[in-house]
């Protein structure tokens, strides 16, 4: 059994909700980034996604975008990423998921990255620019060497393509919680539900809810939907906001705990 | 022997060209581009969607365009019979609005009632305004800042067209950057917006859909040259960047097996990465912005930034078409220095009163090499924009001609 779905089932066991938290890796420095996953996981975060900063992001806001260029300018390659990633797991046993555009995964190749990736201790790889139409090479890299693939779905993604996802993905299901790039929002959608509910049809799957979840309140509604929440851009632009900020660590720690603690379960 | 594939039947259902192209995007855009699709194919396949298009063509964009002898250009080379595709003298300028009217036909069919696109030049930009301004859209152009700043002039066309430009600070300020913006712009506001991408790139369908909308230049050239010469050229010319126009003209030429196909790369000022923009020096094939094909990238796999002193051709990756007729020896890609641009534009300017775009120039550039060995053939040459949108450019880089 992988870490993540380790993690699924103990949450399940338990009775408790995940939290998954993004970081860009590299941002603000390659340096400063296993501080920050340590930071994350005090305060209660479940699984940490690794985000490899890329030149052309289409899927992410502004608040990823200028993490990714932060991180790029401080000489992050995804040889870096799987260094940390590797001094992560020296001191942690927490799930840790590259998420990544392809460009520079195919630049690597895809079935060496499958096995150094295992090696650092890395449970699963998310491609966000890979349909599911065009990963199967890429899903049989990752499964020879036992990690687990996740794929998004969204609000408009087709029945066909629902299964197709569910088919794909091992760990967990990622469901996009509404259209648009990533970045925080005050409300969230009510596409969600119906979401939740198709994909529940399909698949025995956890489903995780991630894209604009910035608030307690909004751990709180989805957490009584799905196994799982994932945060990004409301921590990348806390890690933006303290960049010079000595006290960073601490403040994403609190913050993170303030997050879990919209699950009603105290960290 | 295996059969060869026919090169004008492709793409395959998947988009692909060869191992090219694809749909390589979030899976929020997903469901936006296959509802492009089928309302696409649907429309192809509709006379009265065609026969709209045609009309407007015709009456409003000017075609069909000249094939025009240049008889000057080929004396002062002294060898090669030179031909010349009047794209420029289209409406706005280049052929960019072949496929802009296309796709606003399209947008009005699907319901939209807003349309974004990017641009580099500008040229796509004031297309895309102008067709929004004849079919009644609201229009947000992307435009890199340091396109806007070497393209002025179209920026104020596109502002007096009634469009909203958006400057784009990412990354390095050009086309690459403005897709990116226009993807993201798509993404959140899919409902009533069209996104109408200006070239041959992109997700399926967008490199087949453009290509379509395009190759009307090459079925008009080859009726024209038939019928000037009675027989077909023997190289056809044209620039790349996405490679709109250029497979817009090979096109009705791929069955023509004796046809050379020649496609010209922005050279720019140097064979170092970032120095140009010939993907066919230094490239690789990867993913951007929803298509895999050929793309200048470093060793990590970030995407490489590009010069061209022609913001039409500054773009990291070629349409995957251009890839798959690379691989299979059909379409040869070579590359046109900044400077061999300008001198060829300053020629075409002399000696036939011809002043085209820098894009365009980089096509009459490697025509003027090859016409003095080429005696006997006929060249024929698209020349795909007019040069009043690059008068500033040419102004900076030919400072001897404000001195006279």
């Amino acid at each position: 059994m992988t870490r993540i779905a380790g993690l699924f089932d103990c949450l399940k066991r338990e009775g408790r909700k995940g939290l998954i938290a993004y970081i860009t890796t590299g941002d603000p420095s390659p340096e400063r980034t296993p501080a920050l996953v340590e930071a994350l996981l005090r305060g209660g975060a479940d699984l940490i996604e690794l985000g490899v900063p890329f030149s052309d992001p289409i899927a992410d806001g502004p608040v990823i975008q200028r993490a990714g260029e932060r991180a790029l300018k401080a000489g992050t390659t995804l040889h870096t990423v799987l260094d940390i990633a590797g001094q992560i797991r020296e001191r942690s046993q927490a799930p840790l998921l590259l998420f990544t555009y392809l460009n520079p995964v195919m630049r690597y190749g895809l079935d060496r990255l499958a096995g150094d990736a295992a090696g650092c201790g890395i449970d699963g790889c998310l491609l966000i620019d890979a349909s599911v139409e065009e990963a199967h090479e890429y899903v049989g890299a990752m499964h020879r060497h036992g990690l687990d693939t996740v794929f998004l779905a969204a609000p408009t993604s087709t029945p066909r393509r629902q299964k197709l996802v569910a088919q794909y993905s091992t760990g967990f299901v990622y469901l996009v919680s509404r259209t648009g790039v990533t970045g925080e929002r005050d409300s969230l959608s009510d596409a969600v539900a119906p979401l939740v509910r198709s994909m529940r049809a399909i698949t025995d799957l956890p489903l995780a809810v991630g894209f604009g979840i910035s608030k307690p309140e909004h751990v709180t509604e989805l957490g009584r939907q799905v196994e799982a929440v994932v945060v990004g851009s409301a921590f990348v632009r806390l890690i933006e906001r303290n960049l010079d900020n000595p006290s960073l660590e601490i403040q994403l720690e609190s913050f993170t705990r303030e997050l879990k603690h919209g699950f009603g379960v105290p960290a | 022997m295996t059969p060869q594939p026919d090169l004008s039947q492709q793409p395959d259902g998947g988009g692909h060209f060869g191992p090219y192209g694809g749909r390589y995007v979030p899976e929020v855009l997903m469901a936006p581009v296959e509802e492009l699709e089928a309302a696409y194919v649907t429309a192809r396949d509709d006379p009265a969607f065609q026969a709209e298009l045609a009309d407007l063509l015709h009456n409003y964009a000017g075609r069909p365009t000249p094939l025009y002898f240049a008889k000057n250009l080929s004396q002062k080379l002294g060898g090669a019979r030179i031909w010349l595709k009047r794209e420029d003298l289209l409406h706005t300028g280049a052929h960019k609005i072949n496929n802009c009217l296309g796709q606003a036909l399209l947008a009005r069919r699907m319901g939209k009632r807003r349309i974004i696109a990017e641009t580099g030049a500008g040229q796509h930009g004031v297309a895309t305004a102008t067709v929004c301004a004849l079919l009644n859209f609201d229009c947000v152009v992307y435009m890199g800042e340091e396109d806007m700043r070497r393209q002025r002039l179209n920026v104020f066309r596109m502002r007096l067209l009634g469009a909203k430009v958006v400057g784009v600070a990412n990354g390095s300020c050009t086309l690459k950057d403005a897709i990116s913006e226009a993807m993201r712009d798509w993404v959140s506001n899919v409902g009533d917006t069209y996104y109408l991408l200006g070239s041959a790139l992109g997700s399926h369908p967008y490199p087949m859909m453009v290509r379509d909308f395009h190759k009307v230049i090459g079925e008009e050239a080859r009726r024209q040259i038939l019928e000037a010469e009675g027989r077909l050229p023997d190289t056809i010319i044209a620039c790349v960047g996405g490679g709109s126009n250029a497979i817009g003209i090979f096109h009705a030429f791929l069955p023509d097996a004796a046809v050379e196909l020649v496609g010209v790369e922005a050279g720019g000022r140097g064979d170092a990465l970032g120095e140009h923009a010939a993907r066919y020096r230094g490239g690789a094939p990867g993913v951007l912005q929803g298509a895999y094909s050929f793309v200048l990238q470093d060793e990590h796999g970030q995407i490489a930034l590009t010069h061209s002193v022609s913001a039409g051709l500054d773009y990291a990756m070629i349409g995957p078409e251009h890839a798959w007729l690379h691989d299979r020896r059909r379409a040869e890609y070579t590359a046109a220095s900044d400077a061999e641009a300008l001198d060829a534009a300053r020629l075409l300017s002399h000696t036939e009163g011809i002043i085209p775009a820098l894009e365009s120039a980089h096509a009459v550039a490697e025509a003027v090499k090859r016409a003095p060995a080429a005696k006997g053939k006929i060249l024929l040459v698209n020349v795909s924009g007019r040069g009043d949108k690059d008068i500033d450019i040419y102004r900076e880089n030919l400072k001897e001609l404000d001195q006279a």
